[in-house]
C-alpha cells in the first residue's frame, strides 16, 4: 500500500513509468530527477503521507531506497 | 583530496576565529591548487603566466569573467552532473560553471548549515515574493528561479506573494497570514522584487499586513533600487513599517560559488561563513588592503572541487569591517558590499591575469 503509494509520487513528481521507479533509481541520475522535479517530489511525498520532511531529509533523499528508508523514519510501514 | 565533512559537522558556520579558521582552511585550499592545477588545462596555463607561477599560486585569484572566456573544468565531461550559466551584466557571452557530484553535496551541506544559523533545522512556512512561474518554467533558468530553487528546501507550504501578471496575490498572502499567523516563516525574494512588486505595491495601495516573526532574507543587489535612492536602511525601515517585520537579512553570493553565501546580521553586515574567505583588494596592485578600506571583493572557497573557483576576484566592491568582533558575536570576518565595478576597472583586474 504505502510502497504503491510512493512509487505514484515518483510517477507523477518526475513524469517517468513505474517500471522505472527502482530502488537503484538516484537523484540526478536521469534528466528527469533534477532539483525542480525533486521539489515536487517532496511536495507529494508529504501531501501523500500527511507527513512534513525536515531539511536533512530532504537533502539526503537521494534514491528510491533512501527515500522508502526515510519514510520509515515517519512511522510509515512497508 | 581530503573529505570537508569534519567542517560540516561544526555546530555552525560562525565559530572560528582568525587563527583556527586558518588553521582549518589552509590545508584545503592547498589541495585545491593542485588538483586544480592538475586537472584544469586552462587554469594551469593561468597559473604557469603570471608572474611568480606556481610559487604564487595562493595569491591568484581568477577573475570571474574568466568563466565566460574559458572552459574551466578539473572533470571529465561525464562527470559533469549540472552546469550553472550566468549572463551578467556587461557582456552577452555566458559564464559556465561545471558542477558534479561531490561540489553539489558540498554546495547543499554547505548552504544548510548557513541557513540553520537563521532558522534551526525545522522548514518554516514560506512566502516567495515571486509569480509561482518563475520556478515551474524549466527553460527559464534564470538567476530567480535559481535563488527560488536554492532556498525551497528551508520552507513549507509555499506560497507565492504574486500572480502571473506580476501583481500582489492579495488572497494568496491573505491566507497565507490567516493559516500562519504570528508563526515564524520565511519570507524569501529578490531585493528588487521585494521592493518594486510588494513593499511599493502595499505603500500604493495604503495597505499593511502582518507578518511579525516572520523572517525575510533577500538578494540579488541594490543596482536597480538605486534610482529610487533606495539603501539598506531604507529597505528596512519600509519593510517594517508595511509588514511588522523587523528581522531582515540580504545575502550575498554568486553562481560561481554556490553554496556559500553571506548573510548579513542583525548590525548590519555581511559575514563570510567557515567555508569561505573574504579579501579586499587594491584593484590596481592586487595586493589586500587592510580593513576598513574599500576595494575589489576576493573570495576563496573549500566547496568546488568539479572547476577552480576556490580563489575568486568578484567584480564586486567592498570593504571589510573587521574579524571576530562583530557585535552580534559571530566570528570571522564581517564586510560591507558598495555595489559593482566599473567596466573599465573590470577590464584592468582581468588583464592582471591576462593569458592566450
Ligand atoms: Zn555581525
Amino acid at each position: 500500500m504505502s510502497n504503491k503509494k510512493m512509487i505514484t509520487c515518483f510517477v507523477e513528481a518526475l513524469g517517468i513509468s513505474e517500471e522505472d521507479v527502482v530502488n537503484t533509481l538516484e537523484y540526478n541520475s536521469i534528466p528527469q530527477w533534477d532539483s525542480v522535479a525533486h521539489m515536487q517530489l517532496i511536495a507529494a511525498l508529504e501531501e501523500a503521507f500527511d507527513i512534513m520532511l525536515d531539511t536533512d531529509d530532504i537533502i539526503d533523499m537521494s534514491s528510491v531506497a533512501k527515500a522508502r528508508q526515510i519514510l520509515q523514519k515517519y512511522d510509515i510501514g512497508f | 583530496m581530503k573529505s570537508i565533512e569534519d567542517i560540516f559537522q561544526l555546530d555552525s558556520p560562525y565559530l572560528l576565529t582568525k587563527d583556527q579558521k586558518k588553521k582549518m582552511l589552509d590545508p584545503y585550499l592547498h589541495d585545491l591548487d593542485n588538483l586544480h592545477y592538475e586537472k584544469c588545462i586552462s587554469y594551469r596555463k593561468i597559473v604557469d603566466a603570471i608572474p611568480g607561477g606556481r610559487n604564487k599560486q595562493s595569491d591568484l585569484y581568477l577573475p570571474v569573467r574568466l568563466f565566460k572566456n574559458f572552459d574551466l573544468r578539473s572533470i571529465s565531461s561525464d562527470q559533469i552532473l549540472k552546469t550553472l550559466t550566468s549572463s551578467g551584466t556587461t557582456s552577452q557571452q555566458v559564464s559556465k560553471i561545471y558542477i558534479d557530484k561531490i561540489t553539489a553535496i558540498n554546495q547543499t551541506k554547505a548552504l544548510v548549515k548557513i541557513m540553520q544559523h537563521y532558522i534551526g533545522k525545522n522548514r518554516l512556512p514560506m512566502l516567495i515574493i515571486d509569480h509561482p512561474n518563475v520556478i515551474k518554467d524549466r527553460t527559464l533558468f534564470s538567476a530567480r528561479g535559481a535563488g527560488i530553487r536554492g532556498l525551497w528546501t528551508f520552507g513549507r507550504n509555499h506560497t507565492y506573494a504574486l500572480d502571473n501578471e506580476m501583481n500582489v496575490d492579495d488572497d494568496a498572502i491573505d491566507a497565507f497570514i490567516e493559516k500562519f499567523k504570528h508563526q515564524k516563516s520565511i519570507i524569501f525574494g529578490f531585493t528588487f522584487m521585494i521592493w518594486k512588486y510588494f513593499i511599493q505595491e502595499l505603500e500604493k495601495q495604503g495597505r499593511t499586513i502582518d507578518l511579525c516573526n516572520s523572517i525575510v532574507f533577500h538578494s540579488g543587489g541594490w543596482k536597480k533600487l538605486q534610482d529610487d535612492a533606495v539603501d539598506n536602511e531604507t529597505f528596512k525601515s519600509k519593510v517594517k513599517q508595511l509588514t511588522e517585520v523587523s528581522h531582515v537579512h540580504n545575502f550575498y553570493g554568486m553562481v560561481e560559488q554556490v553554496g556559500t553565501i553571506y548573510v548579513e546580521c542583525e548590525k548590519g553586515y555581511l559575514h563570510a561563513p567557515i567555508f569561505s574567505d573574504v579579501k579586499i583588494l587594491d584593484p590596481a596592485t592586487m595586493k589586500e588592503r587592510p580593513h576598513k578600506q574599500s576595494g575589489v571583493i576576493a573570495v576563496e572557497s573549500i566547496l568546488p572541487v568539479s572547476y577552480p573557483g576556490h580563489r575568486l576576484l568578484t567584480e564586486d566592491l567592498g570593504t571589510v569591517m573587521g574579524e571576530d568582533d562583530c557585535e552580534c558575536g559571530k566570528k570571522g570576518k564581517y564586510f560591507l558590499i558598495h555595489g559593482r565595478l566599473k567596466k573599465a576597472e573590470i577590464r584592468g583586474c582581468s588583464d592582471t591575469y591576462a593569458v592566450e
